[in-house]
């Protein structure tokens, strides 16, 4: 796949999990993929970012020369505030994480499984940066949505029926959205809901390592 | 009042072996003049508190890239190859911890609480070892309290009190941690007379500071190379 399309992709992608978001709703999003949600949320609605290493109200990067030391990003990166934006310190912002205070929040993902069972923290023996905020999100969090491509570097399926890599959290997911399909995780497992305009159900299914069911109408995005 | 001196003199206490806590994340609120004068001090053998270790030569990722660490309690490396090299060749003990948790098991002990129970960490690696507790119908592990001999911070502000203003998103594990060690330093851009820090704007009672140092190092975490 080349570059361009490649980004096409995750722009198709980040723009579909923008537009599950209410009116009003508080969204972590992860580093990588995720943040590029931040550039399509929609116009009518307001959307507040929390960064888990302080504050509500993210804002975009500063115009270069405008970088303050004081302002960084959960990925260590200056950034600025939207008016109406709040600081608070660890304990406050991990509060509003477990308590259930953060509406959604996005994240990548190594692994997805039936269950909703996510591994994305860490490979043993080859990469192991430690969990950072993942771990608290997914459990407190009240909507998870993973945001990845539908298989790895190697093209094999990353939607599994059983992760095998260690956990980041336990049947928390509730929406997976690659660049092939929007998967919702139900009790009954995974129901695929839409898939991408340059895809096929046949193709989703071919790329998936788990059981899909299919709901009614399958939408495009 | 609380005592001002130098940096140096500050953590002259700060023995081999000793348990530091140090406020910040990716290097964002580091108190980056008190670890310049640990590190002239040569301390070795710490056992490090500490969200991330940052960057290889800014701020805490200077006490892991100079053998200070002997062992690491933080929750996340990433971004520090040195760390991650050193776990692996056995030359640092690594414990991992959900930032969350890592937050509430320091103010667990700063608040006098025996631990918390937390979601984060159920069904992973996190939770062997640990006692289980089914609450209302969800289970919670049980996370103990975390304190050290000393703290290490940085505020834009703090008056002779030792009452603290930390700005914007510097704020962060500073907060908790100076309710959680026996001997709490920090460094401050500016430091004033009592009323001249409003009472409104006090992020960190003076009554967790033990000492207050003059920051003379900018605090930036710009220059990093990425």
């Amino acid at each position: 796949m080349s570059p361009d399309a490649r980004e096409l992709k995750r722009l198709r992608l980040a723009k579909r999990i923008a537009r599950e978001f209410p009116d009003g709703a508080v969204v972590n999003l992860g580093i990588g993929m995720p943040t590029m949600v931040a550039e399509h949320l929609p116009a009518d609605r307001t959307i507040l970012l929390h960064s888990e290493n302080g504050f509500i109200g993210l804002g975009p990067k500063p115009e270069k020369g405008g970088e303050d030391p004081r302002l960084v990003n959960a990925g260590g990166q200056p950034v600025t505030v939207v008016p109406g934006a709040c600081f608070f310190d660890s304990f406050t912002s991990f509060s509003i994480i477990r308590g259930g205070h953060v509406d959604y929040t996005v994240l990548g993902a190594l692994e997805v499984d039936e269950q909703g069972n996510l591994a994305n923290y860490m490979i043993p023996g080859k990469m192991v940066p430690g969990m950072g905020g993942a771990m608290d999100l997914v459990a407190g969090a009240r909507n998870v949505i993973v945001a990845m491509e539908h298989v790895n570097k190697n093209g094999d399926p990353k939607i599994l029926r059983k992760c095998t890599l260690p956990l980041t959290a336990r049947a928390e997911v509730d929406l997976i959205v690659t660049d092939m399909a929007f998967i919702r995780v139900t009790k009954k497992g995974l129901v695929l809901e839409e898939i991408a305009e340059d895809t096929t159900v046949e193709d989703v299914v071919r790329n998936t390592g788990a059981r899909l069911s299919l709901s009614g109408e399958i939408g495009r995005f | 009042m609380k005592p001002i001196m130098t940096a140096e003199k500050a953590v002259k206490n700060i023995s081999d072996g000793a348990t530091v806590m140090v406020g910040g994340f990716m290097a964002c609120g580091n108190p980056f003049t008190l670890i310049d004068a640990l590190i002239k001090k040569g301390s070795k053998k710490l056992t490090l508190i500490t969200s991330d270790t940052g960057y290889p030569e800014v701020g805490v990722g200077r006490l892991i890239c100079q053998d200070r660490v002997e062992k690491l309690i933080a929750s996340h490396i990433g971004t520090n190859p040195v760390s991650g090299r050193k776990m692996n060749a056995g030359e640092m003990q690594v414990t991992l911890v959900p930032q969350g948790t890592l937050a509430e098991r320091i103010r667990a002990k700063g608040a006098g609480l025996g631990g918390v129970l937390t979601p984060t960490g159920i069904g992973t690696e996190v939770e062997n070892g640990k006692q289980k507790l089914t609450i209302e119908g969800r289970d919670y592990l049980l996370e103990l309290p975390l304190g050290a001999d000393f703290a290490l911070i940085k505020a834009e502000i703090c008056d002779r009190y030792g009452n603290c203003f930390l700005p914007k998103a510097a704020k962060n594990s500073a907060a908790v941690m100076a309710m959680a060690a026996d001997h709490v330093i920090v460094e401050a851009d500016n430091i004033v007379e009592p009323g001249d820090l409003d009472p409104e704007k006090v992020t960190i009672p003076g009554v967790f500071i033990s000492t207050i140092v003059k920051a003379v190092l900018p605090a930036s975490n710009l220059d990093v190379p990425k």
